[in-house]
């Protein structure tokens, strides 16, 4: 039996003090110093407004929204927060905010959705173990993956994408969204649990015979 | 303490964390070992994380950068620093200390080493001397411990120095603070 996975955030090393001065000078003029202080974050923050948004000229001009605000308004920054949570937070807010002009008449506010608390019971495949991380150098392989996340409901997605792709603890995640922790914990197992539903009978090796996700004959698991 | 397959289900996502109690931990593990189902459910979670928290799945459209930066440029205040004549002559001898860097490795004696994996990426800044593991047939360097090591039965300890100079890359997991990810 393996060990459990560690929680990224017992390793996540926060350059804080380094990120901290670099506040510190943007504020005192040297205003293109910001572009240092960003340019770490860059590609999360466009793939926190894509989670959202799921669509690349959006969360394209989201990401730079999110990111003149957070020049803008720099001075508001607390250091008790990491940076990347408060930009995430401002592309988040900013993200949602695009959504809800652009389905007013359609959309239910997000943060307020109550978790779904059923149970979910996970299929049952084969056993499915180690697949070697070279397999992401298959660009059809990366596509499947961001297929199947674009499946998930945006409450399930946000919280994954923050979570396990850009590695944010769930603290971090929980503020960043503006919920709570135990939402992030269920919202991520549902999260989780889904995407290997979904991926399961692909990667377990039926992708390598050029067959499709299940979810791509109309049939979603859950 | 007993669990079931739905006690699993509920917190194998918080056990995959390492947010779960030590005896909720060896509760799971005892009825993993005899569960082929909840195996499954584990081992597949573990590859969902794996995958999806590997750098090359945070693709931008191309020119992503160049454009936000050029959309800053365009709004950013103008300069509080003016450049003076001495400014551009450090400048000019710092773009000579730089060019002269190059040549120097471009040379073989500091040259990097082809890495295992072509995609990856070589990190920056981690201590020579650091304490970390690998597999020989692996193409990932990890600290002890991680839970992202594969074949554990072939592991070796060596300093990062040598695992770079042996082409091996940092694990984007555990040594993640050495990557960049911009």
């Amino acid at each position: 039996m393996p060990d459990p996975l560690i929680s990224p955030a017992r390793y996540a090393d926060s350059s804080s003090t380094d990120e901290e001065s670099l506040v510190r000078r943007v504020l005192a003029g040297e205003h293109d110093l910001f572009y240092e202080l960003i340019r770490p974050y860059e590609r999360r923050l466009y793939a926190a407004a894509f989670a959202i948004l799921r669509n690349e000229p959006d969360a394209e001009d989201v990401a730079q929204e999110a990111v003149l605000k957070a020049f803008k308004n720099l001075r508001q920054f607390r250091a008790e927060s990491k940076f990347s949570t408060w930009l995430t937070q401002i592309t988040v807010n900013e993200a949602r905010m695009r959504r809800r002009k652009a389905h007013s008449n359609l959309m239910e506010p997000i943060a307020d959705r109550p978790d779904d608390d059923g149970n979910y019971t996970p299929r049952d495949f084969a056993d499915w173990r180690e697949i070697p991380s070279e397999t992401l150098e298959r660009k059809e392989v990366r596509l499947k993956l961001a297929q199947a996340l674009a499946q998930l409901s945006q409450i399930y997605r946000e919280v994954f994408v923050l979570r396990d792709m850009q590695h944010l603890s769930i603290d971090e995640t929980a503020k960043a969204l503006g919920i709570s922790t135990a939402s992030v914990k269920t919202r991520l197992l549902r999260a989780r649990l889904m995407l290997r539903d979904l991926l399961s009978p692909g990667l377990g090796g039926a992708w390598s015979l050029g067959s499709n996700l299940s979810f791509e004959k109309g049939t979603k698991p859950w | 303490m007993v669990v079931n397959c739905e006690h699993v289900w509920q917190e194998v996502s918080n056990y995959l964390d390492g947010e779960v109690t030590p005896e909720l931990r060896a509760a799971i593990e005892t009825h993993v070992r005899g569960c082929q189902h909840c195996t499954a459910v584990v081992d597949g979670m573990r590859n969902v994380i794996e995958l999806y928290g590997d750098d090359r799945m945070l693709e931008v459209p191309l020119g992503f950068s160049h454009r936000l930066h050029r959309r800053l440029n365009d709004n950013l205040p103008a300069r509080t620093d003016r450049r003076t004549f001495l400014g551009w002559m450090v400048a000019a001898a710092a773009a000579c200390l730089v060019l002269g860097s190059f040549e120097v490795a471009r040379s073989s004696a500091f040259r990097r080493p082809p890495l295992r994996a072509a995609m990856a990426n070589p990190g920056t800044g981690i201590p020579p001397q650091l304490a970390v593991v690998l597999s020989e047939d692996g193409k990932l360097y990890h600290l002890v411990g991680c839970p992202f090591i594969h074949e554990k039965s072939k592991l070796r300890s060596v300093t990062a120095a040598a695992a770079e100079r042996a082409g091996f890359t940092p694990c984007p997991r555990c040594l993640k603070k050495y990557l960049d990810t911009a």
